[in-house]
């Protein structure tokens, strides 16, 4: 590969500064370099050219994990699709009928480091972008290395922020940094572990960028596997974005994903019908965004916390998906001839337009009302209407479980189609990446989050789907 | 049963209101830092038990000392109630004194005299030494000129003298300060700022609006007009009171900014307005301390506008971080009290960079009030009646529109009101000295936000 490589570079390409082997950040200018590869290195799509390639991801990121004892990252940079080392969390919870989601938060992590094949050491903000399998620089960001979606206010992330940043400053590289995460010279806000989030576990993945425009992530997912009391495996990926116009809509995504997530996999190991089960699972994705709102009684003039969520659920043969509000779910066959359908409905002005018949869907999509949408998670919600469906595809191929930072840029199925690598199916969490990536190339409007399930499920250890 | 674990010094909180959001290339961020302490006052002025240790070892008994200078000039006798008014009004503040609260009056004249007890010290209160000061409060009489300046110094001797955390002045003229220099007066004011706090009162309609402000400004204490001597009474009690509920001295403002910032203003705008900006004084890098004085339970609002360099969009930084501190005894690390944090974030969302935060809003718009009023009566004083009338005029919209209904009461003293709303007004041929003064002296005071 002959794609400008981060490692390599020895000068900024802004201000021609020499750079130091690893550095993130131009020390002279604080010019963010993962980006500046990015950008050098063109658009995205290329990754298709070389998408079977079964290059590791981060094969410096390995070897960096080596190098800093703190990082709790695999070192292992093996790719996720092939069948696992014998390191058995997932199936071992699985087996005893629960689901990872029974355990929540700490289960798909112990996975994802157990499993090697997540990239436990998250990228730097941008290296998602990296389409073919740049290796870039890991983040100085040690204990993101969990990268599930549960950075937030998680256990072993909990001590936040500061310590693992080093001692100075992303952005002036004079200062220190403050408890509160600014730098004590500049003040700038030093890197989040919501502004880039990864977490692959065997049968889906998943990843999470702030985009290029906003200051924080609001999007978040929860990405967890289970099985059914019959024995089949299950995948579950829940997707929401927070509603920026309300308060604290962080808060209220990681909340529902977490909610959802949780639900589901508990719904699954019981052995629920799919379809109650997604139904049950938004709803109390709800519940926990409406008790967001009673915890803080706060600035009458805003809006309680809300979010959108979108969840796909893949057992037995069965696809189901489930949404509130204007977060997406695709289906992507494996064989690009046959057409990709979007699976969801957004509760959006823009939907409403369009089905009203008052609009075609350009014209719609076009308007500055697009993006108001009807329906959403939250105590200031009119009525929730959850949606549910389900699908019993014929062929293999990928749910892509998105939120609009990325189909914002690829609206028709047709479009998300073209955007999703050919190895969807069996690297996952490289198409997540590589979605995360065409965003950001697209502008990064917004937060972006891709969370990729395979269909029919990669056969593991639990026997076949 | 008392709870002995509790301290007495109140606890500080810091609530920050702004709107973050600035557009691609904005460079000016404004809050308003709400700053409350609480549980400072809870003896509910009643001294404090002895048995405290934390007490003790602040002030070796009490932790106050005051000292009330009383104008004895010559005019003080025109009308005579005025000198037998402030005697009264005297003998209430020194009534009002807590039992250990170290205490002096002073008869201020061209120059300034111990009235009690004398020999350069502080009395402490108790019911024999406040029946003795009452005694000696006999022996006022009204004859000589005003040199404020000398009041205030023998203030600040007489205060140094005593081993207390709180120090405390109130101060009454009825007249100019004539005989002195001015520069004599604010020499004074700049060694005794920040040694004691004073509250000064302008009895009458004789003395400058200007002087008295600028005492009470200077050292960080209230400052009113009593028009009618009969007055006094209740407002030195009040006075008093206020200076028994101060339980932390010297408390300042820190802020914090980042390199390349520059702090624009920093001004007090709740309870009344109060520019801070120039007296700053560097505590390191980046960081400045402005005095807020002393502290019971109470709470006020300060207006920070910092520009930052400007940042693209989907930054943010930390625009000030701003603190209270407490100087520690012997010079070491100042203690941090509270703290909050006031942060600039670019975005291009339009909704969010142009709306105003409310509060900022708000007391931007009391700021502008006291400006008016001001430039307002200035111009009026100078003849300018076509600047005076939309000066005052546009004070009427502002109050009117902000609530701010003692100050709109005012005004309608001194211009008849057509339209409020829309800030229409006529100057009132005739207005008393005392209205226009009242207006003058109180134009600074503010309302807060309606919730």
């Amino acid at each position: 590969m002959t794609m400008p490589q981060l490692d390599r570079q020895s000068a900024c390409p802004r201000c021609a500064e020499p750079l130091e082997d690893g550095d993130r950040y131009c020390g002279a200018c604080g010019a963010d370099l993962t980006a500046l590869v990015r950008r050098s290195s063109g658009p995205a799509a290329t990754a298709v050219d070389d998408a079977d390639e079964d290059r590791p991801t981060l094969p410096v990121n390995g070897a960096r994990a080596r190098a800093r004892a703190s990082l709790p990252v695999a070192p292992r940079p093996g790719a996720p699709a092939p069948p696992e080392p014998p390191a058995p969390p997932v199936p071992s919870v699985g087996s005893a009928a629960a689901s990872a989601g029974a355990a929540p938060r700490t289960d798909p992590r112990a996975a994802v480091r157990s499993e090697g094949g997540g990239r436990g050491g998250r990228a730097g903000r941008g290296a998602a972008a990296a389409p073919n399998g740049i290796p870039s620089a890991p983040p100085p960001e040690g204990p993101y290395g969990h990268g599930s979606g549960n950075g937030l206010g998680d256990v072993p992330s909990g001590r936040s922020g500061p310590e693992p940043l080093g001692p100075r400053c992303v952005a002036c590289g004079t200062g220190t940094v403050d408890d509160d995460g600014y730098c004590e010279h500049c003040g700038h806000k030093q890197p989040r572990e919501r502004d880039h989030m990864e977490c692959a576990l065997e049968t889906v993945a998943a990843a999470s960028d702030r985009g290029l425009r906003h200051h924080r992530n609001e999007d978040y997912f929860t990405v967890c596997q289970a099985t059914t009391p019959a024995g089949t495996p299950a995948a579950i990926a829940v997707v929401c974005d927070g509603v920026s116009s309300a308060t604290r809509p962080d808060e209220a995504s990681a909340a529902a994903a977490r909610a959802a997530g949780d639900a589901l996999g508990d719904s699954v190991a019981r052995g629920t019908h799919p379809r109650k089960a997604m139904h049950d699972a938004l709803v109390t994705a709800s519940e926990a965004v409406n008790a967001l709102a009673e915890d803080t009684p706060e600035d009458p003039a805003r809006n309680a916390p809300a979010c959108t969520i979108v969840s796909a659920l893949c057992a037995g043969g069965l696809l189901t998906v489930g949404w509130v509000g204007d977060s997406r779910a695709y289906w992507v066959p494996d064989d690009h001839t046959i057409p990709a359908v979007r699976l969801t409905e957004d509760d959006s002005w823009a939907a409403q337009m369009v089905a009203a018949g008052l609009m075609d869907e350009a014209e719609a999509h076009a308007d500055a009302r697009a993006h108001a949408i009807t329906g959403w998670l939250g105590a200031d919600a009119y009525e929730l209407d959850p949606h549910t469906a389900s699908y019993q595809p014929e062929e293999a191929g990928v749910v892509v479980v998105c939120t609009d930072g990325l189909w914002n840029y690829a609206e028709s199925a047709r479009e998300m189609a073209a955007a999703v690598p050919h190895d969807a199916l069996s690297r996952p969490l490289h198409s997540a990446q590589h979605l995360v990536g065409y965003a950001l190339d697209g502008g990064g409007h917004d937060n972006v989050t891709v969370a990729v399930v395979p269909f029919p499920m990669p056969s593991g250890r639990a026997g076949s789907a | 049963m008392a709870n002995f674990s509790k301290s007495n010094a109140p606890r500080f909180s810091v609530d920050v209101y702004q709107n973050e959001y600035l557009p691609e290339g904005g460079q000016e961020v404004n809050a308003i830092v709400t700053v409350t302490s609480t549980g400072g006052g809870t003896t509910g002025g009643m001294p404090l038990p002895v048995t405290d240790p934390a007490r003790a070892a602040l002030g070796g008994g009490s932790g106050a000392a005051v000292v009330i200078m009383v104008d004895c000039s010559g005019s003080m006798d025109y009308p005579p109630t005025k000198m037998r008014n402030a005697r009264d009004a005297t003998a209430a503040a020194i009534d009002t004194l807590h039992d250990g609260v170290a205490f002096a009056v002073v008869a201020g004249t061209h120059q300034a005299r111990e009235v009690f007890p004398g020999g350069g010290r502080l009395a402490v209160a108790d019911d024999m030494t406040r029946a003795q000061a009452r005694e000696a409060l006999r022996g006022l009489t009204a004859g000589g000129g005003t040199a404020i300046g000398t009041w205030l110094r023998l203030a600040d001797s007489l205060l140094g003298s005593a081993d207390v955390a709180i120090r405390h002045g109130i101060l009454l003229t009825d007249g100019r300060n004539e005989h002195e220099e001015p520069d004599q007066l604010r020499a004074s004011l700049e060694s005794c700022s920040g040694r004691f706090t004073c509250d000064a009162r302008g009895v009458g309609t004789d003395w400058e609006v200007k002087e008295v402000t600028g005492i009470a400004s200077a050292l960080l204490g209230t400052a009113d007009i009593v028009a009618d001597p009969g007055a006094l009474s209740a407002d030195f009690t009040q006075m008093m009171e206020g200076a028994m509920g101060k339980e932390v001295a010297d408390v300042a403002l820190r802020l914090w900014t980042p390199q390349g910032s520059r702090v624009k203003f920093l001004k007090q705008v709740a309870p009344s307005v109060e520019e801070l900006t120039s007296r700053r004084t560097d505590a390191g890098p980046r960081i400045g301390d402005y005095p807020t004085g002393s502290w019971g339970d109470e709470s006020r609002d300060y207006h920070v506008c910092v520009e930052v360099p400007a940042a693209g969009v989907g930054q943010e930084m930390l625009a000030a971080r701003v603190s209270l501190v407490l100087p520690t005894p012997g010079g070491g690390t100042p203690q941090t009290l509270s703290q909050g944090l006031i942060r600039a974030v670019w975005t291009d969302d339009m909704v969010a960079t142009t709306s105003i935060n409310p509060q900022v809003a708000h007391y931007t718009g009391q700021a502008e009030l006291a400006q008016a009023i001001q430039l307002g009566l200035d111009m009026r004083k100078s003849g300018d009646e076509a600047g005076a009338t939309a000066k005052l005029g546009r004070a009427v919209q502002l109050a009117n529109a902000s609530g701010n209904a003692d100050t709109a009461k005012l005004l309608s003293k001194v211009v008849d009101v057509v339209d409020a709303a829309a800030g229409t007004v006529r100057l009132k041929a005739k207005v008393a000295d005392a209205d226009e003064m009242t207006l003058e002296t109180r134009s600074t005071k503010t309302v807060r936000v309606k919730k």
